[in-house]
Order: C-alpha cells, then structure tokens, then sequence
C-alpha cells in the first residue's frame, strides 16, 4: 500500500472518532487490504495523534481469547496503543463521546524494565513486571456495527478507546494471574465472567507476545509503561447511565459511570 | 412412604438405560404433563433402590446453577440429586467407559459441612458457616437419556443427571477464599476446554447450597454435616471422549484430574 493512501486512510479513522460516527469499513473499498498494510495505517494513525500531542501510555493487545481468534479465524492477537487521552478520571464516561462502546475486563501490566523480543517467555515479563492492577477498558470501533474483518480492526488502532484503571496494585508474584477469577457486572447484574487463563493461557503470555510482536518492528516495550493484556470476559455493550464494576480476585473492583 | 405406581415405572424406564447401555426415551415423551414433584418422586424411587441394594447416600448435587442452563431449559431454579458412595472416583484416577453413558465434565467447587444444615431459612451466611472445608472438584455429568434431550422433569427425575465425581487438591477453609472470585481452567487433553468463576454459580456457590438447603426442607430431608455437596458447574460442561484426560485448577483451593479409559 503506497504512503499516501495509508495517510488518508489513517486521517478517515481520526475523523470518525473525533466526530462520533461509524464508518464503512475499509476492506470494502479495498478487499485486498493485508495485515501488513493494516499496520501501516496503524502507524500512520498513532503518529499523526503524537504530533498532536497526546503520549502513549503502552500498548494493548486484542483478540487474546481463542473464541475470538476463532471467530476472527486468526491464530494471532493483534495490538493497538492506549493513549494518556483515553484514560478515564474521575470514574465517568460519557456516552455521547463515543460511538457504540462496549466493555471488558482485563488485567493492566506495568513493566518495571524494558522487555525487547524476539523470544520473550511469560516468566520472563512476569519478572520485569513492577505491578499488575485490574481494568476496564472500553472498545469502540468505528465500523458500522462493530463488524469488521482482521485488517480492518488492526488500522482502527485496536478499536481502542477508553480505559479505567483500578488503585489495587499488585506485584506479580503475589498472584497466580492465570486463575484470578473475574467477573463484570452492570447495574448489579452480573454479565460475563472468567479466569486470567483466557487470555492466551496466562495474562503474562500476552505481554510475551507482544513483546515478540513488536521486536518484528524493530520495537520493545519500555519501562512504565501499562499494558493491556486482553479482555478475560466478553465485552457487553454499554447504554447511558449504566454502573459499570468489575471485581478481580486478588486485585479488587474496578468500576465506572455512563454518563448520558 | 409408598411411592405412586407412576414414579416406579418411570424410575423402571430409566433404569434400562443402564442395563441396555445406552440412552433411553425422555419421560417427558412418556409423560407429557408430569411435574417436577412428581420428578423428585422418581429420582427419589431409584435413589431408595439403589440405597436397598446396598449404595450409601455420600452427598448431594446441585444442577442448573448457571443462567445459562436455566435459560436452555427454561427454569428459574436449580435441580438437584443424591451422590453415592459409588460414584466417587480418586484424584487422577481412571473411569473405565463401561460406567458412563454420554458423560461430559465440569469443573466445580465441593463443599464438606461441619454442621447440618436445615431449611427452610438458610442463608449463604448459614452457609460459610456450616462449612467444615471445601475442595476442587470435577463432576463427570451422564444423562440416562437418549441424546441429552432433556427437559426439567427428565433431569429432575435422573438424579440431576449425575454421573460420578471427583474430588482434589486440598481441603480449604472458607475464610481463606472468596468463594464467588475463585478462578477455575478446565484442561482436556493438555488444552484448556474454558475458564470459569465461583460465581457462575447463581452469583456464589454458598448461595447454591443455600437453595439446596432450603429446597431438600420441602421433601423433609437434611443436609447432614459430613456430606460432600457438589455446588454447580463454574463453566460450561465439556463433552469426553474414550481416552481423554481432564483437569481442572483451582485458585487457592489446587487442582483434580481424571481420565476416561481408551476402548481397547
């Protein structure tokens, strides 16, 4: 794909996301579109909003559990980046900023040292993680209907969206990260529930993968930055003015307010 | 108690289930209308039989604690049914195929009480209380019908379509956990099958036994300190195969296996 095509397609997605509204997915206009090519506008993507200021809090991965591979009919994650503007304060959303959120439940990393692949283990990130901490991350993407196929989720930087972050920090070891049960709730009615295990076997392997990802690039991840690892529930579509909290545990809740 | 001549012929129909080895007709095919009082009278038929052939009552079962079964069946409660001391299979034993039907696994979290329990105002609190421990467990679920095509009454009426069980890792003090936030990864084979949480059972596994509790006062039958009580599935069950081996791990509470025997 030629560098100005990527740049425009890049700058579509911006818009749709600075003015709330679905689009058309791209492998319609362009049915050719390869992952690699996806990336490239996802790099486009990420550099046109660091030219615009915002800094990246880490990276996050997607598509971590096998029904969603499945589903997907991938034997990869994919991953985006979280940027220090999606990060919820305050415990409010609101859903008029957004497009059709859904929620999951995940597990955050903070990496206490750099993790540079290829061939990085779950052992080893578990050892250069300073603190893991639970998490709310909202998808939206800006596809119609949430339907889009593997390129297209990659350019749209992950459907990355918002994420609230839980104040119970843990380090690694005092948890065995593959068997935290989780579960989500909304306005008290519990949704979607699961263990650390879905996520690539261990929440630890995602970051593994990523690291191993990334190195293809020439890139690593750096010391404090947050990972997302992947959602370990399913996601549940949100409607304004719903109480959103999940519990982790070891890890405890986790929650936020849709505001209309 | 004489049991009606339609519990002893509907406990008959299922019992050929297991002579002839495979699954039968639905009840509920014989006996459209019958209820689910009238399903326990059943379960309750064989259950004595089986008690006057020599079996011993070691525990009960709850079924049909996720939503997800429950909207499947269309019910708004749990079922449940009596464990026997033949049913019990040792940690990372074998279960020869001869002893199941259509068996399917799930993994599950066991409760032995210090205390009986006796409805029919048992809280979850009643519950912890009571607890002497709990364990991991693995539930080999059977259904002596043909195809698992079950309705309430059919299930109800099996004996809550026990199969047999097993219980691992370590017995643990309910103040050590949060009963509702265990995690649990069912393997098969090596790969794992699903993960689950304590509260895919009806929000809490207390809360099952709770029911239980509650539900066994309606037929005048206590639930007795010593007895192990299977609380309901914490994920989907899985289908096994001849020569397939299941494990399942627990937070806090350890790990239990089983392997179904090859067909020679």
């Amino acid at each position: 794909m030629d560098r100005a095509t990527a740049v425009s397609l890049a700058e579509w997605l911006i818009r749709a996301e600075v003015e709330k509204r679905e689009v058309t997915r791209i492998t319609e206009r362009y049915p050719e579109l390869t992952v690699e090519d996806a990336y490239q506008i996802q790099e486009v993507l990420v550099g046109k909003k660091l030219e615009q200021g915002y800094r990246i809090v880490g990276p996050k991965m997607g598509l971590t559990s096998r029904a969603k591979m499945k589903q997907m009919n991938v034997d990869e994650p994919i991953y985006g980046f979280i940027f220090d503007y999606m990060v919820v304060s305050g415990g409010e959303i609101s859903f008029c900023d957004l497009i059709h959120p859904k929620v999951e439940a995940e597990i955050a990393f903070v990496l206490g040292r750099d993790v540079e692949g290829p061939g990085v283990t779950g052992a080893q990130v578990l050892a250069a993680t300073a603190h893991v901490m639970p998490a709310l991350e909202i998808i939206d993407s800006r596809y119609e209907r949430f339907h889009f196929t593997l390129p297209d989720v990659i350019a749209d930087n992950a459907s990355s969206s918002r994420v609230v972050f839980g104040t119970t920090l843990k380090r690694p070891d005092e948890l065995e990260l593959d068997l935290v049960g989780v579960t989500l709730s909304i306005n008290g009615e519990l949704k979607e529930m699961g263990a650390g295990a879905a996520v690539l076997g261990h929440p630890a392997n995602s970051v593994a993968m990523l690291a191993n990802m990334l190195a293809r690039k020439g890139l690593k991840l750096k010391a404090g930055q947050t990972i997302l690892t992947g959602g370990i529930t399913g996601a549940v579509m949100l409607q304004p003015g719903d109480v959103v909290s999940a519990r982790l545990d070891g890890l405890g809740s986790v929650g936020f307010l849709v505001r209309a | 108690m004489s049991a009606s001549q339609k519990a002893v012929e509907l406990a008959d129909h299922l019992a050929r289930a297991a002579s002839e080895g495979r699954g039968v007709q639905p009840i509920t095919a014989l006996d459209p209308a019958i209820t689910e009082k009238e399903a326990y009278d059943v379960q309750l038929v064989t259950i004595q039989r089986k008690i006057q052939e020599g079996r011993r009552v070691v525990g009960k079962k709850i079924g049909l604690t996720s939503l997800a079964m429950q909207k499947l069946l269309g019910v708004d409660q749990p079922d449940y049914g009596h464990l026997l001391d033949d049913m019990v299979v040792e940690n990372g034993g074998e279960i020869p195929w001869h002893r199941v039907l259509q068996p399917r696994v799930e993994g599950e979290i066991a409760f032995v009480l210090k205390r009986d329990l006796i409805g029919p105002q048992v809280t979850e609190l009643d519950v912890l209380l009571a607890t002497d421990y709990v364990l991991p467990a693995l539930e080999i679920v059977d259904s002596r019908v043909a195809d698992w095509k079950i309705a309430l009454p059919d299930t109800v009426a099996d004996n809550a379509s026990s199969g047999l069980y097993v219980l691992g890792g370590k017995p643990v003090p309910v103040d050590r956990v949060d009963l509702a936030q265990i995690g649990m990864v069912l393997y098969k084979n090596g790969e794992i099958a699903n993960t689950g949480v304590g509260a895919a059972a009806l929000g809490s596994p207390a809360a099952c036994v709770a029911w239980l509790a509650n539900k066994l006062f309606e037929f005048g039958i206590p639930l007795k300190a010593g007895e192990v009580i299977l609380s309901g599935a914490l994920s989907a069950a899985v289908n096994a195969a001849p020569g397939d081996h299941f494990r399942a791990r627990f937070a806090h509470l350890g790990e239990v296996s089983v392997r179904f025997a090859s067909l020679k």
